[in-house]
Protein backbone atom coordinates (compact mmCIF):
# COMPACT_ATOMS: atom_id res chain seq x y z
CA UNK A 1 0.00 0.00 0.00
CA UNK A 2 3.08 2.61 1.29
CA UNK A 3 4.44 1.91 -2.44
CA UNK A 4 1.02 3.90 -3.71
CA UNK A 5 2.56 6.86 -2.01
CA UNK A 6 5.67 7.19 -4.22
CA UNK A 7 4.12 8.96 -7.37
CA UNK A 8 2.88 11.42 -4.79
CA UNK A 9 5.81 12.17 -3.93
CA UNK A 10 7.01 12.99 -7.67
CA UNK A 11 3.65 14.74 -8.31
CA UNK A 12 5.04 17.26 -5.43
CA UNK A 13 8.31 17.60 -6.89
CA UNK A 14 7.00 18.00 -10.19
CA UNK A 15 4.36 21.00 -8.95
CA UNK A 16 7.51 22.48 -7.08
CA UNK A 17 8.91 22.71 -10.74
CA UNK A 18 5.61 24.54 -12.11
CA UNK A 19 6.49 27.15 -9.54
CA UNK A 20 9.71 27.69 -9.37
CA UNK A 21 10.73 26.73 -13.70
CA UNK A 22 8.18 29.70 -14.84
CA UNK A 23 9.20 32.53 -11.81
CA UNK A 24 13.39 31.72 -13.06
CA UNK A 25 12.07 31.74 -16.71
CA UNK A 26 10.26 34.98 -15.84
CA UNK A 27 13.75 36.24 -13.48
CA UNK A 28 16.01 35.18 -16.50
CA UNK A 29 13.85 36.62 -19.41
CA UNK A 30 11.85 39.80 -17.69
CA UNK A 31 13.94 43.44 -17.80
CA UNK A 32 14.98 44.00 -13.95
CA UNK A 33 15.62 47.89 -13.88
CA UNK A 34 14.57 48.91 -10.08
CA UNK A 35 14.50 52.06 -8.56
CA UNK A 36 13.16 53.78 -5.58
CA UNK A 37 9.72 54.66 -6.58
CA UNK A 38 8.80 51.46 -8.58
CA UNK A 39 10.04 49.58 -5.36
CA UNK A 40 8.15 51.37 -2.72
CA UNK A 41 4.75 49.93 -1.70
CA UNK A 42 1.59 50.32 -3.71
CA UNK A 43 -0.98 52.50 -1.59
CA UNK A 44 -3.33 53.98 -4.60
CA UNK A 45 -0.91 56.85 -5.62
CA UNK A 46 0.44 57.84 -1.83
CA UNK A 47 3.36 57.59 0.25
CA UNK A 48 3.01 54.44 2.96
CA UNK A 49 1.34 56.32 5.27
CA UNK A 50 2.43 54.01 8.64
CA UNK A 51 3.71 50.30 8.91
CA UNK A 52 1.89 47.75 7.03
CA UNK A 53 2.71 45.04 9.87
CA UNK A 54 -0.15 46.68 11.89
CA UNK A 55 -2.71 45.76 14.17
CA UNK A 56 -5.90 43.89 13.00
CA UNK A 57 -8.91 42.83 14.12
CA UNK A 58 -9.50 40.14 16.77
CA UNK A 59 -12.50 38.58 14.88
CA UNK A 60 -9.66 37.05 12.74
CA UNK A 61 -7.87 35.50 15.71
CA UNK A 62 -11.49 33.83 16.54
CA UNK A 63 -12.14 32.51 13.19
CA UNK A 64 -9.07 30.63 13.31
CA UNK A 65 -9.68 29.38 16.83
CA UNK A 66 -12.95 28.10 16.25
CA UNK A 67 -11.68 26.73 12.62
CA UNK A 68 -9.30 24.54 15.47
CA UNK A 69 -12.03 23.12 17.10
CA UNK A 70 -14.54 22.36 14.06
CA UNK A 71 -11.60 20.86 11.91
CA UNK A 72 -10.98 18.32 14.75
CA UNK A 73 -14.75 17.52 14.81
CA UNK A 74 -14.52 17.09 10.67
CA UNK A 75 -11.47 15.27 12.12
CA UNK A 76 -13.54 12.70 14.35
CA UNK A 77 -16.40 12.57 12.13
CA UNK A 78 -14.79 10.96 9.04
CA UNK A 79 -13.83 7.57 10.56
CA UNK A 80 -17.54 7.38 11.87
CA UNK A 81 -18.71 7.83 8.95
CA UNK A 82 -17.38 5.10 7.06
CA UNK A 83 -17.92 2.38 9.48
CA UNK A 84 -21.62 3.63 10.75
CA UNK A 85 -22.88 0.91 9.07
CA UNK A 86 -20.72 -1.80 11.70
CA UNK A 87 -20.77 0.54 14.78
CA UNK A 88 -24.79 0.18 14.79
CA UNK A 89 -26.93 2.07 17.22
CA UNK A 90 -24.64 2.52 19.98
CA UNK A 91 -21.93 3.83 17.55
CA UNK A 92 -24.40 6.44 16.22
CA UNK A 93 -25.44 7.36 19.70
CA UNK A 94 -22.50 7.77 20.91
CA UNK A 95 -21.32 10.01 17.99
CA UNK A 96 -24.69 12.04 18.53
CA UNK A 97 -23.66 13.41 22.19
CA UNK A 98 -20.17 14.05 20.98
CA UNK A 99 -22.06 16.66 18.58
CA UNK A 100 -24.66 17.53 20.59
CA UNK A 101 -21.99 18.94 23.07
CA UNK A 102 -19.81 20.49 20.20
CA UNK A 103 -23.57 22.32 19.20
CA UNK A 104 -23.42 23.61 22.82
CA UNK A 105 -20.00 25.11 22.35
CA UNK A 106 -21.43 26.13 19.09
CA UNK A 107 -24.62 27.83 20.06
CA UNK A 108 -22.97 29.85 23.22
CA UNK A 109 -20.37 31.05 20.97
CA UNK A 110 -22.88 31.95 18.76
CA UNK A 111 -25.16 33.78 21.33
CA UNK A 112 -21.95 35.79 22.67
CA UNK A 113 -21.87 37.17 19.06
CA UNK A 114 -18.21 35.49 18.12
CA UNK A 115 -19.70 34.93 15.09
CA UNK A 116 -20.82 38.70 14.19
CA UNK A 117 -19.12 40.66 11.19
CA UNK A 118 -20.38 44.25 11.71
CA UNK B 1 4.38 -2.55 -19.95
CA UNK B 2 6.15 -5.79 -19.08
CA UNK B 3 8.46 -5.69 -21.98
CA UNK B 4 9.50 -2.14 -21.61
CA UNK B 5 10.63 -3.35 -18.20
CA UNK B 6 12.27 -5.96 -19.53
CA UNK B 7 14.02 -3.68 -21.72
CA UNK B 8 15.18 -1.05 -18.38
CA UNK B 9 16.54 -4.29 -16.87
CA UNK B 10 18.88 -5.22 -19.67
CA UNK B 11 20.36 -1.84 -20.00
CA UNK B 12 20.75 -0.75 -16.17
CA UNK B 13 20.93 -4.14 -15.04
CA UNK B 14 18.81 -5.91 -12.19
CA UNK B 15 19.36 -3.42 -9.72
CA UNK B 16 19.15 -0.07 -11.21
CA UNK B 17 16.74 -1.35 -14.31
CA UNK B 18 13.47 -1.54 -11.94
CA UNK B 19 13.87 1.20 -9.75
CA UNK B 20 14.27 3.37 -13.32
CA UNK B 21 11.86 1.77 -14.71
CA UNK B 22 9.05 2.72 -12.14
CA UNK B 23 10.45 6.46 -12.17
CA UNK B 24 10.13 6.32 -16.44
CA UNK B 25 6.59 5.04 -15.71
CA UNK B 26 5.62 7.54 -12.63
CA UNK B 27 6.80 10.59 -14.36
CA UNK B 28 5.04 9.90 -18.04
CA UNK B 29 1.80 9.33 -16.10
CA UNK B 30 2.42 12.88 -13.77
CA UNK B 31 3.41 14.45 -17.46
CA UNK B 32 0.12 13.08 -18.95
CA UNK B 33 -1.82 14.72 -16.23
CA UNK B 34 -0.01 17.53 -15.46
CA UNK B 35 0.35 18.61 -19.05
CA UNK B 36 -2.91 18.89 -19.79
CA UNK B 37 -3.84 20.35 -16.74
CA UNK B 38 -1.85 23.33 -17.56
CA UNK B 39 -3.16 23.67 -20.64
CA UNK B 40 -7.17 23.02 -19.65
CA UNK B 41 -5.93 26.46 -16.83
CA UNK B 42 -4.93 28.29 -19.98
CA UNK B 43 -8.06 27.52 -22.21
CA UNK B 44 -10.05 28.12 -19.08
CA UNK B 45 -9.22 31.59 -18.71
CA UNK B 46 -9.99 32.17 -22.69
CA UNK B 47 -13.20 30.11 -22.10
CA UNK B 48 -14.38 32.25 -19.09
CA UNK B 49 -13.38 35.60 -20.86
CA UNK B 50 -15.07 34.76 -24.20
CA UNK B 51 -18.65 32.96 -22.11
CA UNK B 52 -18.68 36.00 -20.27
CA UNK B 53 -18.34 38.28 -23.29
CA UNK B 54 -21.25 36.23 -24.74
CA UNK B 55 -23.81 36.66 -21.91
CA UNK B 56 -22.47 40.25 -21.63
CA UNK B 57 -23.74 40.30 -25.83
CA UNK B 58 -19.92 40.92 -26.97
CA UNK B 59 -17.74 38.76 -28.77
CA UNK B 60 -14.56 38.65 -26.36
CA UNK B 61 -10.76 37.86 -27.63
CA UNK B 62 -11.14 36.80 -31.11
CA UNK B 63 -7.89 38.75 -32.56
CA UNK B 64 -4.57 36.38 -31.70
CA UNK B 65 -4.35 33.35 -34.08
CA UNK B 66 -1.38 30.75 -34.49
CA UNK B 67 0.54 31.29 -37.30
CA UNK B 68 -1.95 33.59 -39.06
CA UNK B 69 -4.34 30.72 -39.70
CA UNK B 70 -7.68 32.75 -40.23
CA UNK B 71 -9.88 30.27 -38.76
CA UNK B 72 -8.24 30.31 -35.00
CA UNK B 73 -9.54 33.58 -34.23
CA UNK B 74 -8.61 34.01 -30.37
CA UNK B 75 -7.30 30.69 -29.72
CA UNK B 76 -3.76 32.09 -29.75
CA UNK B 77 -4.81 34.39 -26.72
CA UNK B 78 -4.02 31.86 -23.69
CA UNK B 79 -0.34 31.53 -25.20
CA UNK B 80 0.49 35.01 -26.38
CA UNK B 81 -0.90 35.90 -22.23
CA UNK B 82 1.80 33.33 -21.05
CA UNK B 83 4.50 34.70 -23.36
CA UNK B 84 3.67 38.29 -22.63
CA UNK B 85 3.54 37.82 -18.53
CA UNK B 86 7.21 36.02 -19.06
CA UNK B 87 8.62 39.05 -20.14
CA UNK B 88 7.42 41.13 -17.70
CA UNK B 89 9.53 42.52 -14.83
CA UNK B 90 9.37 40.84 -11.45
CA UNK B 91 9.21 43.45 -9.14
CA UNK B 92 10.16 42.84 -5.34
CA UNK B 93 9.11 46.35 -3.14
CA UNK B 94 11.98 47.24 -0.85
CA UNK B 95 10.12 46.14 2.24
CA UNK B 96 8.97 42.72 1.49
CA UNK B 97 10.57 39.94 2.77
CA UNK B 98 12.36 38.98 -0.58
CA UNK B 99 12.60 34.81 0.50
CA UNK B 100 8.99 34.15 1.24
CA UNK B 101 7.86 36.72 -1.62
CA UNK B 102 9.53 34.21 -3.77
CA UNK B 103 8.27 31.65 -2.07
CA UNK B 104 4.31 32.13 -1.71
CA UNK B 105 3.28 31.39 -5.25
CA UNK B 106 5.12 28.00 -5.27
CA UNK B 107 3.56 27.41 -2.08
CA UNK B 108 0.16 27.84 -3.48
CA UNK B 109 0.39 26.41 -6.72
CA UNK B 110 2.12 22.84 -5.02
CA UNK B 111 -0.63 21.61 -3.39
CA UNK B 112 -3.23 23.45 -5.96
CA UNK B 113 -1.26 20.55 -8.51
CA UNK B 114 -0.21 17.61 -6.31
CA UNK B 115 -3.71 17.39 -5.53
CA UNK B 116 -4.01 15.66 -8.48
CA UNK B 117 -2.35 12.74 -8.04
CA UNK B 118 -4.81 10.88 -6.47
CA UNK B 119 -7.90 11.84 -9.28
CA UNK B 120 -9.63 8.52 -10.78
CA UNK B 121 -10.30 9.38 -14.16
CA UNK B 122 -11.87 6.05 -15.24
CA UNK B 123 -11.76 3.02 -13.33
CA UNK B 124 -8.29 2.03 -14.64
CA UNK B 125 -7.13 5.59 -14.24
CA UNK B 126 -5.51 6.68 -11.46
CA UNK B 127 -2.11 7.42 -10.65
CA UNK B 128 -1.98 6.64 -6.87
CA UNK B 129 -5.13 4.37 -5.59
CA UNK B 130 -4.72 5.30 -2.21
CA UNK B 131 -7.57 4.31 0.53
CA UNK B 132 -7.10 8.15 2.23
CA UNK B 133 -7.21 9.94 -1.03
CA UNK B 134 -10.52 12.20 0.14
CA UNK B 135 -8.48 12.78 3.36
CA UNK B 136 -5.01 13.96 1.15
CA UNK B 137 -7.39 16.28 -1.33
CA UNK B 138 -8.00 17.90 2.15
CA UNK B 139 -4.61 18.36 3.03
CA UNK B 140 -3.64 19.67 0.21
CA UNK B 141 -6.42 22.33 -0.35
CA UNK B 142 -5.60 23.77 3.00
CA UNK B 143 -1.85 24.18 2.36
CA UNK B 144 -2.83 26.07 -0.67
CA UNK B 145 -3.74 29.06 2.15
CA UNK B 146 -0.18 28.92 3.66
CA UNK B 147 1.06 30.70 -0.21
CA UNK B 148 -1.95 33.31 0.42
CA UNK B 149 -0.92 34.24 4.00
CA UNK B 150 2.85 34.17 3.45
CA UNK B 151 2.15 36.88 0.21
CA UNK B 152 0.12 38.70 2.13
CA UNK B 153 2.76 38.77 4.92
CA UNK B 154 5.62 38.72 2.89
CA UNK B 155 4.61 42.14 0.50
CA UNK B 156 4.65 44.51 3.51
CA UNK B 157 2.06 46.29 2.18
CA UNK B 158 -1.58 47.39 4.12
CA UNK B 159 -3.86 46.04 1.28
CA UNK B 160 -1.94 42.70 0.53
CA UNK B 161 -2.47 42.00 4.39
CA UNK B 162 -5.76 42.98 4.59
CA UNK B 163 -6.75 40.80 1.50
CA UNK B 164 -4.39 37.84 2.86
CA UNK B 165 -6.49 38.32 6.01
CA UNK B 166 -9.67 37.89 4.93
CA UNK B 167 -9.17 35.07 2.16
CA UNK B 168 -7.58 33.07 4.83
CA UNK B 169 -10.78 33.18 7.27
CA UNK B 170 -13.11 32.76 4.27
CA UNK B 171 -11.62 30.01 3.13
CA UNK B 172 -11.01 28.61 6.77
CA UNK B 173 -14.67 29.00 7.29
CA UNK B 174 -16.31 27.39 4.09
CA UNK B 175 -13.64 24.58 4.25
CA UNK B 176 -15.50 23.48 7.58
CA UNK B 177 -18.94 23.32 5.66
CA UNK B 178 -17.49 21.12 3.01
CA UNK B 179 -15.76 19.18 5.13
CA UNK B 180 -19.07 18.12 6.81
CA UNK B 181 -20.62 18.02 3.75
CA UNK B 182 -18.08 15.30 3.23
CA UNK B 183 -19.04 13.74 6.00
CA UNK B 184 -22.26 13.03 4.38
CA UNK B 185 -20.96 11.38 1.07
CA UNK B 186 -18.95 9.54 3.15
CA UNK B 187 -21.86 8.19 5.34
CA UNK B 188 -23.21 6.42 2.23
CA UNK B 189 -19.97 5.42 0.18
CA UNK B 190 -18.58 4.02 3.29
CA UNK B 191 -14.64 4.48 1.96
CA UNK B 192 -12.25 7.63 2.06
CA UNK B 193 -10.94 6.10 -2.15
CA UNK B 194 -12.03 7.68 -4.44
CA UNK B 195 -12.46 4.80 -6.81
CA UNK B 196 -14.63 3.66 -4.34
CA UNK B 197 -16.71 6.67 -4.03
CA UNK B 198 -17.64 6.53 -7.76
CA UNK B 199 -18.48 3.10 -7.66
CA UNK B 200 -20.79 3.24 -5.15
CA UNK B 201 -22.83 5.74 -6.87
CA UNK B 202 -23.21 3.13 -9.69
CA UNK B 203 -26.30 1.17 -10.33
CA UNK B 204 -28.07 1.97 -13.07
CA UNK B 205 -29.02 5.56 -13.95
CA UNK B 206 -28.09 9.26 -12.54
CA UNK B 207 -30.46 8.46 -9.89
CA UNK B 208 -28.13 6.81 -7.70
CA UNK B 209 -25.70 9.78 -8.07
CA UNK B 210 -25.26 11.33 -4.36
CA UNK B 211 -26.65 14.22 -6.28
CA UNK B 212 -30.46 12.88 -5.68
CA UNK B 213 -30.61 12.00 -1.95
CA UNK B 214 -27.55 14.43 -0.88
CA UNK B 215 -29.18 17.49 -2.96
CA UNK B 216 -28.69 19.87 -0.42
CA UNK B 217 -25.25 19.03 0.46
CA UNK B 218 -23.72 19.20 -3.06
CA UNK B 219 -25.30 22.67 -3.30
CA UNK B 220 -23.35 23.23 0.39
CA UNK B 221 -20.46 21.65 -1.35
CA UNK B 222 -20.52 23.39 -4.57
CA UNK B 223 -20.84 27.15 -3.19
CA UNK B 224 -18.75 26.25 -0.65
CA UNK B 225 -16.36 25.37 -3.28
CA UNK B 226 -16.30 28.84 -5.15
CA UNK B 227 -16.08 30.73 -1.79
CA UNK B 228 -12.98 28.63 -1.19
CA UNK B 229 -11.45 29.69 -4.60
CA UNK B 230 -12.34 33.27 -3.85
CA UNK B 231 -14.44 33.61 -6.89
CA UNK B 232 -17.31 36.07 -7.47
CA UNK B 233 -19.25 36.63 -6.08
CA UNK B 234 -17.27 35.89 -3.09
CA UNK B 235 -14.23 37.48 -4.26
CA UNK B 236 -14.14 40.39 -1.48
CA UNK B 237 -10.51 39.10 -1.11
CA UNK B 238 -9.52 40.63 -4.38
CA UNK B 239 -12.23 43.17 -4.27
CA UNK B 240 -10.36 45.54 -6.76
CA UNK B 241 -12.22 48.44 -5.39
CA UNK B 242 -11.75 48.81 -1.98
CA UNK B 243 -7.97 46.49 -1.43
CA UNK B 244 -7.00 46.99 -5.24
CA UNK B 245 -6.07 43.37 -5.80
CA UNK B 246 -6.36 41.62 -2.28
CA UNK B 247 -2.86 39.15 -1.25
CA UNK B 248 -1.27 39.44 -4.53
CA UNK B 249 -0.73 43.95 -4.58
CA UNK B 250 2.50 43.73 -4.84
CA UNK B 251 3.19 40.96 -7.81
CA UNK B 252 4.33 41.26 -11.35
CA UNK B 253 4.95 39.39 -13.94
CA UNK B 254 5.58 35.25 -13.43
CA UNK B 255 5.02 35.31 -9.67
CA UNK B 256 1.71 36.95 -10.70
CA UNK B 257 0.86 34.26 -13.28
CA UNK B 258 2.08 31.99 -10.87
CA UNK B 259 -0.64 32.83 -8.50
CA UNK B 260 -3.27 32.84 -11.72
CA UNK B 261 -2.55 29.61 -12.44
CA UNK B 262 -3.13 28.48 -8.87
CA UNK B 263 -6.54 29.70 -8.75
CA UNK B 264 -7.38 28.20 -12.11
CA UNK B 265 -5.85 25.04 -11.22
CA UNK B 266 -8.35 24.98 -7.75
CA UNK B 267 -10.82 25.77 -9.42
CA UNK B 268 -10.88 23.09 -11.49
CA UNK B 269 -10.04 20.87 -8.84
CA UNK B 270 -13.08 21.63 -7.09
CA UNK B 271 -15.46 20.80 -9.97
CA UNK B 272 -13.79 17.83 -10.32
CA UNK B 273 -14.25 16.83 -7.22
CA UNK B 274 -17.92 17.89 -7.47
CA UNK B 275 -18.38 15.48 -10.19
CA UNK B 276 -16.72 12.98 -8.28
CA UNK B 277 -18.65 13.15 -5.82
CA UNK B 278 -21.95 13.70 -6.55
CA UNK B 279 -21.70 13.77 -10.10
CA UNK B 280 -21.02 9.83 -10.70
CA UNK B 281 -17.81 10.70 -11.95
CA UNK B 282 -16.99 8.76 -14.93
CA UNK B 283 -19.93 7.00 -15.01
CA UNK B 284 -22.98 7.84 -18.05
CA UNK B 285 -26.05 9.26 -16.91
CA UNK B 286 -28.35 6.28 -18.27
CA UNK B 287 -26.64 2.60 -18.62
CA UNK B 288 -27.72 1.94 -22.11
CA UNK B 289 -25.97 0.66 -25.18
CA UNK B 290 -25.08 4.11 -27.19
CA UNK B 291 -24.13 5.98 -23.53
CA UNK B 292 -22.03 3.32 -21.87
CA UNK B 293 -19.66 2.33 -24.74
CA UNK B 294 -18.28 6.02 -24.12
CA UNK B 295 -15.08 5.95 -22.61
CA UNK B 296 -15.73 7.20 -19.04
CA UNK B 297 -13.12 9.83 -19.00
CA UNK B 298 -15.14 11.34 -21.57
CA UNK B 299 -18.15 11.61 -19.38
CA UNK B 300 -15.67 13.05 -16.66
CA UNK B 301 -14.27 15.41 -18.46
CA UNK B 302 -17.99 16.47 -19.71
CA UNK B 303 -19.00 16.76 -15.83
CA UNK B 304 -16.19 19.05 -15.05
CA UNK B 305 -16.62 22.05 -18.03
CA UNK B 306 -20.40 21.54 -16.54
CA UNK B 307 -19.37 22.64 -13.25
CA UNK B 308 -16.67 24.95 -14.44
CA UNK B 309 -19.36 26.86 -16.51
CA UNK B 310 -21.05 27.35 -13.11
CA UNK B 311 -18.25 28.97 -11.78
CA UNK B 312 -18.42 31.33 -14.57
CA UNK B 313 -22.13 31.98 -15.16
CA UNK B 314 -21.54 33.00 -11.12
CA UNK B 315 -19.15 35.57 -12.24
CA UNK B 316 -21.36 36.98 -14.89
CA UNK B 317 -24.78 37.09 -12.89
CA UNK B 318 -24.14 37.66 -8.90
CA UNK B 319 -23.27 40.91 -7.62
CA UNK B 320 -20.40 40.98 -4.81
CA UNK B 321 -21.08 40.01 -1.13
CA UNK B 322 -19.65 41.96 1.36
CA UNK B 323 -17.91 40.69 4.10
CA UNK B 324 -19.81 39.75 6.92
CA UNK B 325 -22.90 38.23 4.92
CA UNK B 326 -20.16 35.42 3.53
CA UNK B 327 -18.75 34.93 6.95
CA UNK B 328 -22.40 34.75 7.95
CA UNK B 329 -23.83 32.49 5.37
CA UNK B 330 -20.65 30.09 5.84
CA UNK B 331 -20.95 29.86 9.68
CA UNK B 332 -24.46 30.37 10.63
CA UNK B 333 -26.20 29.24 7.51
CA UNK B 334 -23.99 26.30 6.13
CA UNK B 335 -22.54 24.72 8.99
CA UNK B 336 -26.20 24.43 10.65
CA UNK B 337 -27.75 23.30 7.40
CA UNK B 338 -24.68 20.56 7.14
CA UNK B 339 -24.58 19.32 10.94
CA UNK B 340 -28.83 18.66 11.04
CA UNK B 341 -28.11 16.24 7.74
CA UNK B 342 -25.58 14.72 9.18
CA UNK B 343 -27.61 13.63 12.08
CA UNK B 344 -30.64 13.00 9.64
CA UNK B 345 -28.67 10.60 7.39
CA UNK B 346 -27.86 8.90 10.53
CA UNK B 347 -30.72 8.71 11.73
CA UNK B 348 -32.27 7.16 8.59
CA UNK B 349 -29.18 4.57 8.27
CA UNK B 350 -30.39 3.51 11.62
CA UNK B 351 -33.71 2.49 11.55
CA UNK B 352 -35.08 -1.04 10.32
CA UNK B 353 -34.81 -1.77 6.73
CA UNK B 354 -38.56 -1.70 6.25
CA UNK B 355 -39.53 1.65 7.36
CA UNK B 356 -36.34 2.57 6.06
CA UNK B 357 -37.75 2.12 2.80
CA UNK B 358 -40.42 4.66 3.06
CA UNK B 359 -37.84 7.29 2.99
CA UNK B 360 -37.87 8.66 -0.86
CA UNK B 361 -34.41 9.92 0.39
CA UNK B 362 -33.47 6.86 1.23
CA UNK B 363 -34.00 4.20 -1.82
CA UNK B 364 -30.46 3.92 -2.66
CA UNK B 365 -28.53 2.91 0.45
Amino acid sequence: MLENYFPILLFLLVGLAVGVVPMLLGWLLAPNRPDSEKLSPYECGFEAFEDARMKFDVRYYLVAILFILFDLEIAFLFPWAIVLNEIGLFGFIAMMVFLGILVVGFIYEWMRGALEWD
Amino acid sequence: MESIQQVFEQLFGAEWGPMLFLLTKNMTFILAIVVPLLLGVAYLTFAERKIIAYMQIRVGPNRVTFFGIPWLRGWGQPIADAVKAMMKEIVIPTGANKFLFILAPVLTITPALAAWAVIPFSPEMVLADINAGLLYILAMTSMGIYGVIIAGWASNSKYAFLGAMRSAAQVVSYELAMGFALVCVLMMSESLNLGDIVNSQQGGSFLNWYLIPLFPMFLVYFISGVAETNRAPFDVAEGESEIVAGFHVDYSGMAFTVFFLAEYANMILVATLTSIMFLGGWLPPINIEPLTAIPGIVWLLLKIAFMLFFFLWFRATFPRYRYDQIMRLGWKIFIPITLIWIVLLGTIMQLPVSIRNMFPLNLWF
